[in-house]
């Protein structure tokens, strides 16, 4: 059982972001770029099944900002191989550009199952896992928050959510595309510790690809939300907030 | 390319979804803007009992066959892609959603057609189709001209009223030629409900929303405590949900649940589309974040930029007082 996991870097939205002098796209010197949070929840779900399958996992990413301090976290937490795939572009591509590329590098490799993060903050064409299925012609099932193998690993059965808490149980033959929404436990905790000690003797592989041409959209200009166009805020010391909030309640009746 | 505007409908337990028919009502003003046709794909099985509520649109296409009884990504995504193999509409709509979403993409490869998610608006500027989506957790939105090609669009739930009124147009119904579907490899097992047991927080009328600025479990505490002295539930955004800290049943989005309470209090929400897709419509929403620029004081009644783990104790103590007012 092999297992792909592929993963890409976005903003940390703690950090804020901001416009670039275009007008069209963020100034990268303005962001901090962490692992996609659903992508920490593929690599989980493929470490889970590893550890009940005896599958092999294998990490690829993009060369954005600080890849490799995920990538070795990604072996901390139990993956067998993590590669950086270089392309030699200044700015992260578009998800087209990035599906051409990983199915570039996935193609004619012996894997099982490949799980990706179902959706990132920038995705804006489409989500990663849909178009790499649709380019390699293997199913996708996207939303997915639980992943089990069945009839010797020829099958995976999965959870797909609905809205309103509702799920349908899928089964899927492999190999196949999930798009994973959450893992069946919270992504796990590695000590600092840990993690030192795997960075010292990690060994990170570098692959390189050759960026295609995508039918991607074209942002025309970018732009925030209008500033106070929302909420009255409420100002003073916290005591003073919270009793212009529950007097806010009192007005409308909303304390017993 | 043609001037229409094909939108994909989506349904569940017999009953179309409103993603579809608020995409009908904005399908139907851009089309007239530019003379086309809005035309509505439906897959399904047994589905003659939806088209009356399609009133609103040009023509129906409609594929009625045991293969579409549920959604499966691989089965509706090779009947569309058949579809719209020789078919040129302006644009194809359709929600941004568990089924859209999966949609979107498949489809945009399969059919080398450009796709767009996280829409939010729809504008005519002369002549041409601009798309707004909004990314980055809703801090930035981008703005798209379309092409001249058929391009794909995944709209977020909300983002359109839906008609008020139901149309009273005679779309014509078509139905999908489509060859032998080649073997399916992904398969509808069963549906699974929501766990039961729980409070049903679409029907409490005051929720306290925590976020990931609760920062861990054991500050929950201090949000039920709120929830009790406003005789209300707490209730979460994703990531909360993901870490185990509460229930599915509390989820609010995406998703969770689609709440519309009293008074929604958020705290330590950043305010993301899929969260806010869920309690928009609340009648009064008061948001609490350190971060001024969270996305949730767009939207929000009133909003303080204060630390959420500060302030809920205060907030406590300050309903306690009222409710002692109230009972003297």
């Amino acid at each position: 059982m092999n297992i792909a996991v592929l993963t890409k870097q976005v903003p940390d939205l703690v950090e804020g972001v901001e416009i670039d002098s275009t007008g069209k796209a963020v100034d990268p010197d303005s962001i901090r770029y962490i692992l996609s949070e659903s992508d920490d929840h593929a690599i989980e779900e493929a470490v889970l099944l590893k550890e009940r399958n005896q599958a092999r996992v294998e990490v690829f990413s993009l060369q954005t900002g600080e890849v490799r301090d995920s990538l070795c976290m990604a072996l901390a937490k139990g993956a067998d191989r993590v590669v950086i795939v270089t392309t030699g572009l200044e700015a992260p591509p578009s998800n087209h550009t990035a599906a051409k590329i990983f199915a570039s590098v996935l193609q004619g490799l012996p894997f099982d199952l490949i799980l990706t993060g179902v959706r990132a903050i920038d995705d804006l064409d489409g989500s990663l896992g849909g178009l790499l299925a649709g380019y390699l012609n293997l199913p996708y099932v996207g939303l997915v928050r639980k992943v089990e193998l069945a009839n010797g690993a020829a099958m995976a059965v999965v959870q797909k959510e609905f809205p309103g808490g509702y799920a349908a149980e899928l089964e899927v033959k492999l190999p196949a595309v999930l798009g994973i929404q959450a893992a069946e436990q919270p992504p796990r905790y590695v000590p600092v510790s840990r993690l030192r000690q795997v960075m010292k003797t990690a060994k990170v592989e570098e692959q390189e690809a050759t960026p295609p041409k995508s039918e991607s959209v074209a942002v025309e200009r970018m732009f925030k939300p209008e500033e106070g166009a929302g909420a009255t805020m409420v100002s003073g010391t916290p005591e003073e907030v919270a009793r212009q909030i529950v007097n806010l309640f009192s007005e409308r009746r909303l304390v017993r | 390319m043609s001037q229409d505007v094909w939108i994909l409908a989506e349904h569940f337990q017999g009953r179309l979804n409103d993603i579809t028919l608020e995409l009908v009502g904005k399908g139907r003003e851009l089309a007239q803007a530019k003379q086309g046709k809005v035309a509505v794909v439906l897959l399904g099985s047994n589905v003659n009992g939806l088209m009356s509520e399609l009133a609103g649109a040009d023509v129906v296409f409609v594929a009625n066959r045991p293969e579409f009884r549920e959604f499966t990504p691989e089965a509706y995504g090779a009947a569309l892609e058949a579809v719209l193999k020789d078919a040129h509409p302006w644009v194809v709509l359709m929600g941004s959603t568990s089924v859209g979403l999966d949609l979107l993409s498949l489809l945009s490869a399969r059919t080398g057609k450009p796709c767009l998610d996280s829409c939010t608006r729809l504008d005519i500027r002369d002549g041409r189709l601009f798309a707004t989506s909004q990314i980055y957790g809703g801090k930035l939105f981008a703005e798209v001209a379309l092409s001249d090609t058929t391009t794909l669009v995944a709209v977020v739930p909300g983002s359109f009223p839906k008609p008020e009124n139901a149309a009273a147009g005679r779309p014509e119904f078509q139905e999908i030629a489509l060859a032998a579907l080649p073997e399916p490899r992904t398969k509808f097992r069963k549906l699974i409900e929501p766990p039961p047991g729980d409070v049903d927080i679409t029907k409490v009328p005051v929720l306290v929303a925590v976020g990931r600025g609760i920062q861990n479990a054991d500050n929950l505490s201090m949000a039920e405590e709120l929830a009790e002295a406003l005789g209300g539930t707490v209730c979460a955004s994703r990531p909360v949900i993901d870490q185990g800290w509460l229930p599915l049943t509390r989820q609010v989005g995406k998703s969770g649940m689609t709440v519309k309470p009293k008074l929604y209090l958020a705290f330590g929400i950043s305010g993301a589309p899929e969260h806010w897709e869920g309690m928009k419509n609340s009648e009064l929403i008061v948001a609490v974040n350190t971060d001024p620029k969270a996305p949730i004081f767009a939207g929000a009644h009133y909003g303080a930029a204060v630390d959420a783990l500060e302030l809920l104790p205060l907030l406590t103590e300050e309903v306690r007082k009222a409710n002692l007012k109230k009972a003297s």
